[in-house]
């Protein structure tokens, strides 16, 4: 091992501290959160590896990857734009603000512009159902969008990659 | 950022200080009454004592199903050698649920003080926040509280100088909705995927790691410091006799000022709509309700007059109060696309796990979105109906069930809409789930 996980073992090994005996296993889904920070996305040698240090079944890493919405196994854009378009949202226009996002990035949900800056997906309620339509980019969440509003965002997102 | 709505008349336990951006602090709680009930429970009551005083003072769960916690806690064997785990459920998805997030960016030392004192009736040494992955603010007040607790001593070996020692894990979810059940949030915690498993036996007495364990939402938790500050007796005398205390309603779609509200168990459900919350956008007319989250089943206009804001009331009108996520519908809104929207959202999150949930919610889709692509068939009605009795009671978790009941009450209530989509291929309104929609114009002046 000598990869990203042997490096981010020290920070496991002070979340362990709080956890009961035994409870190696429950470190798989904040390890792959951590992993996923770091590199954008959790390659092969991340899962073999993780696998050997919490002395789990390959399995269980594979199977906890592939359930939870969050992993991806492929790089994404620099911006993960994630627009919730449950009802809530739908009823204040998101299916719209997907149509906005689609058009100023020329991508489908689903897709990532060529640039690789920009990555678009649509996803469940995010809790924000008050301050409807909105999305995440990143960890963060925008609420109350307008077109002025994501229009603005999307300038500033540019910028700060170019 | 989170605002109060201080409007509605009655006892606040949680919207009653104005929120600013040091409020949620602990030096500021503690000017609340903040850890005095753990004080009190630590120095002057037994772990039995504050169980009975949580079960007397007959507090409801309040992630949906509205189970007596105190009851819940009381099926734990204290003593029994077992270590037993207290698990908060801060994994909020329920469709237009958003008032556990209220209570963890304003009042996160409320919630975990309950977490605490809860553990303490359970002699638990670990307890667990399963806060779901999505949450950004949210998830750094908790997790500022739970160190601000630590370094003043709330939290870790010999909690205020006292035997009991504690320490809580907060662990973020994946992004998932099926978490948010009690089990599957178990197998989550566990670091699995999270699939719902069959009872019996009880997580209270099976649950994490196999171990005695005891779940309960975070608006549950943020009642337990209240229960022990005021004691049962007082603490009864807010709400009803049968809903004591209060419920944070969230409220959102085509309503004029959408929100977190804390309301008082009994209070007039028209008054809360109309004048709380001013009404439907645009002053049009409410045309239906979804309750307590898109799980819970619809009534229209109609079906709230008169009717009070507590559970018995709630299921004597034909639905539940469910996890408070009300959902306000205007008239000429087009049920049909928003039964496809609910239904998408079931088929997305099905675990797989259960045949009639895996199959049934894939078929639904399916159904809905050829009707709403013009394609529907005279059978289809039927068809839809049938998927969602096959699914009641022959599924793990209640998923399933809800999706089936969630369709059923909306094509109930509004059949000729589906009846009118099929035989002329297109919406009895303009097909528009908003009322008033930002977007609609937006795209003027866009390159194609
Ligand atoms: C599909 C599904 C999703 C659920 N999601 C949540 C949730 O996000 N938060 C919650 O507190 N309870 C949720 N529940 C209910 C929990 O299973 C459990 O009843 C609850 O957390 C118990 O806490 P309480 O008794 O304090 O309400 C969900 C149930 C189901 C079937
Ligand atoms: S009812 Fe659906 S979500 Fe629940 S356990 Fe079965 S398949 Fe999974
Ligand atoms: S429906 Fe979009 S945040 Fe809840």
């Amino acid at each position: 091992m000598t990869g990203l996980v042997q490096r981010l073992i020290p920070e496991f090994e002070v979340w362990k501290r709080r956890y009961p005996a035994g409870f190696e296993g429950s470190l798989s889904i904040p390890a792959l959160r951590r992993i996923q920070e770091e590199r954008g996305y959790i390659a092969d040698e991340d899962i073999a590896d993780l696998t050997a240090y919490l002395g789990v079944p390959r399995t269980q890493i594979d199977e906890v990857v592939a359930f939870y919405t969050q992993f991806t196994r492929k790089p994404l854009g620099t911006h993960h734009i994630q627009v919730c378009h449950n009802v809530s949202c739908s009823m204040r226009g998101a299916e719209g603000l997907v149509k906005h996002l689609s058009a100023r990035l020329g991508i489908k949900p689903g897709e990532t512009t060529t640039d690789r800056q920009f990555t678009l997906t649509t996803v469940e309620c995010l809790a924000s159902c008050g301050t409807a339509p909105m999305m995440m980019v990143g960890d963060a969440f925008f609420e109350n969008l307008t077109p002025a509003s994501v229009d603005a965002l999307l300038t500033e997102l540019k910028g700060s990659t170019s | 950022m989170s605002t109060v709505n201080t409007g509605l008349s009655g006892t606040k336990f949680f919207m009653n200080f104005p929120v600013t951006d040091t409020s949620h602090t602990l030096a500021e709680y503690r000017t609340r009454f903040g850890y005095q009930a753990l004080e009190k429970a630590l120095r002057e009551m037994s772990p039995t004592d504050v169980t009975k005083e949580v079960a007397a003072a007959g507090l409801l769960g309040h992630g949906g199903a509205a189970f007596p916690a105190g009851r819940k806690w009381g099926v734990v064997k204290l003593g029994d050698g077992e270590p037993h785990y207290v698990c908060m459920n801060a994994d909020e998805g329920e469709p237009g649920t958003f008032k556990d997030r209220w209570l963890m960016e304003c009042v996160p030392h409320m919630a975990l003080e309950g977490l605490i004192i809860g553990s303490y009736a359970l002699q638990g040494r670990h307890a667990f926040i399963y806060i779901r992955g999505e949450f950004d603010l949210a998830y750094r007040r908790m997790a500022e509280a739970i160190e601000e607790a630590y370094a003043a001593g709330l939290l870790g070996e010999n909690i205020l100088g006292t035997a009991y020692s504690l320490d809580v894990v907060l662990y973020r979810g994946a992004g998932s909705y099926v978490c948010g059940e009690a089990s599957a949030m178990l197998a989550s915690l566990e670091g699995k995927k999270g699939w719902p498993r069959n009872r019996p036996p009880r997580l209270t007495v099976k649950g994490l790691y196999q171990k005695p364990t005891v779940v309960n939402n975070v608006e549950t938790m943020a009642n337990v410091p209240v229960i022990l500050r005021l004691g049962a007796a007082e603490f009864k005398k807010v709400g009803t006799p049968k809903s004591p205390g209060t419920q944070m309603i969230s409220i959102s779609g085509h309503i004029a000022k959408p929100g977190v509200y804390e309301v008082e168990y009994g209070y007039l459900w028209t008054k809360f709509i109309y004048e709380d919350c001013g009404g439907i956008q645009n002053g049009k007319a409410l045309k239906c309700i979804i309750p307590g989250g898109v799980s819970t089943k619809i009534l229209n206009a109609s079906e709230i007059e008169g009717v009070t804001l507590d559970h018995n009331s709630a299921v004597a009108a034909g639905s539940q109060l469910g996890s408070g996520g009300m959902i306000a519908v205007a008239e000429g809104t087009c049920m049909v696309r928003l039964a496809q929207v609910i239904q998408r959202f079931y088929h997305h999150e099905s675990c797989g796990q259960c045949t009639p949930c895996r199959e049934g919610m894939g078929w639904m889709e399916r159904i809905l979105n050829r009707i709403v692509a013009g394609g529907g068939r005279p059978e289809d009605i039927d068809r839809l109906y049938q998927i969602s009795q096959a699914n009641d009671g022959t599924t793990i978790c209640s998923l399933g069930d809800s999706a089936g009941y969630a369709c059923s009450a909306i094509m109930d209530h509004y059949r000729e809409e589906f009846e009118y989509y099929i035989t002329n291929g297109r919406s009895m309104y303009d097909g528009n789930l908003t009322v008033e929609d930002p977007f609609a114009s937006a795209l003027v002046g866009v390159a194609s």
